[in-house]
């Protein structure tokens, strides 16, 4: 099963609040832009890949207990959105690449949504 | 007799999770009245508990205040959804309501929900959670508000989340909205050339305020009266009604 560490350091992704407990294997995958298709469908654990950047991703993610969430396509989280994911513990990693990009790269480590056929 | 009424038609009150505690009903008003607005509406998330309270709070200020909510859809789009009396108003929020996922709000990470009275005073807390989406598309809660004697303006427009724009990426053809918000910080000069759509909309500009300072007077109409009949033809250029924005930039 691959970490949070081994994911941030195969897609080469800047860490911009890092998680506290970078070795645990990640649980799944679950990628969308819209928070509420997150709400039900992202499980705790789980790394979540969208390239919204704004407070309530934060809310969502630490209400969900996300592993990490995955901004996608460069975008950055403003200074009291990130302040905000340390106080929650919310890890935020960004990714230069798409979604689909990072979503492949995941798949391919071994990460799955638990619906799925591996 | 035709007159100028500035307004603001997008004010969170405390009911509103992201909205600061100074927004209840008296400081609004005395706000609006500070900014000489004849007309603003309330409008919180997925609800409108606090709109009679707000309504009774203006009673002889000179501000008119339409009851309302800003709506999130199925699609993430934030739609101000105005009407004339609080009972339309309800009827709205009993059919979004039903719509809403039965989950709890969290107030530590979303904020808390309060319905006050018209001077402020605490009444209850609302429990469910208002800062998600209802089950509703776009087009069908502009079809409902409709036949409920509303009128449906998508909110912010030029925002980066929760918005027409961003969300579907352009306004649906065949999209029955009675005009489109703008927030204040548009400027025409590149948003006219990135969204060449808005050219042919009639625009309206609102605070979306979530603190006293963000209310804004730069959305003027020429009507008669207060109303929602009247604000229709303001933004369909009808009868002699009109409604003028001023832009921060140009």
């Amino acid at each position: 099963m691959v970490s949070l560490r081994q994911m941030a350091d195969e897609l080469g992704l800047e860490v911009l609040v890092a998680p506290k407990q970078p070795d645990e294997a990640i649980a799944g995958g679950y990628a969308t832009d819209l928070l509420s298709c997150a709400m039900s469908g992202a499980k705790k654990g789980y790394v979540w890949v969208t390239l919204q950047s704004h407070m309530n991703v934060v809310a969502v993610a630490s209400l969900l207990g996300l592993a990490a969430v995955v901004i996608t396509e460069g975008n950055r989280p403003d200074d009291e959105t990130t302040a905000r994911a340390e106080s929650e513990n919310v890890a935020l990693m960004v990714s230069q690449n798409t979604t689909f990009a990072v979503v492949g790269r995941l798949w391919a480590l071994g990460v799955r949504d638990g619906l799925a056929d591996a | 007799m035709l007159r100028s009424v500035a307004a603001d038609l997008h004010v969170h009150t405390v009911l509103s999770a992201c909205a600061e505690v100074e927004m209840i009903p008296p400081l609004i008003v005395r706000r609006a009245q500070e900014l000489g607005l004849g007309m603003i509406a309330v409008t919180d998330h997925n609800a409108s508990d606090n709109a009679e309270a707000l309504i009774c709070a203006a009673a002889g200020s000179g501000v008119h205040v339409l009851p309302g909510m800003e709506l999130q859809t199925r699609e993430e789009v934030h739609l101000l959804c105005l009407f004339d009396r609080v009972e339309e108003c309800r009827r709205w929020q009993e059919e979004v309501f039903a719509r809403l996922p039965a989950m709890a709000n969290n107030e530590d990470l979303f904020g808390a929900q309060y319905v006050v009275d018209y001077t402020g005073d605490w009444i209850r807390t609302e429990q469910r959670l208002l800062a998600t989406s209802a089950d509703i598309s776009l087009e069908d809660a502009v079809r409902a508000v409709h036949s409920l004697g509303g009128l449906a303006i998508p909110a912010h427009v030029d925002r980066p989340s929760f918005s027409l724009l961003a969300n579907l990426g352009f306004v649906p053809e065949g999209l029955r909205a009675d005009g489109l918000e703008v927030t204040p910080r548009f400027n025409p000069r590149w948003g006219f050339k990135q969204w060449p759509q808005l050219a042919s909309w009639p625009l309206v500009i609102g605070g979306d305020a979530h603190r006293l300072s963000e209310l804004g007077c730069r959305t003027v109409f020429t009507i008669q009266n207060a109303n929602v009949e009247e604000i229709s033809l303001a933004l369909r250029s009808r009868r002699g009604r009109a409604v003028t924005v001023t832009y921060a930039a140009n």
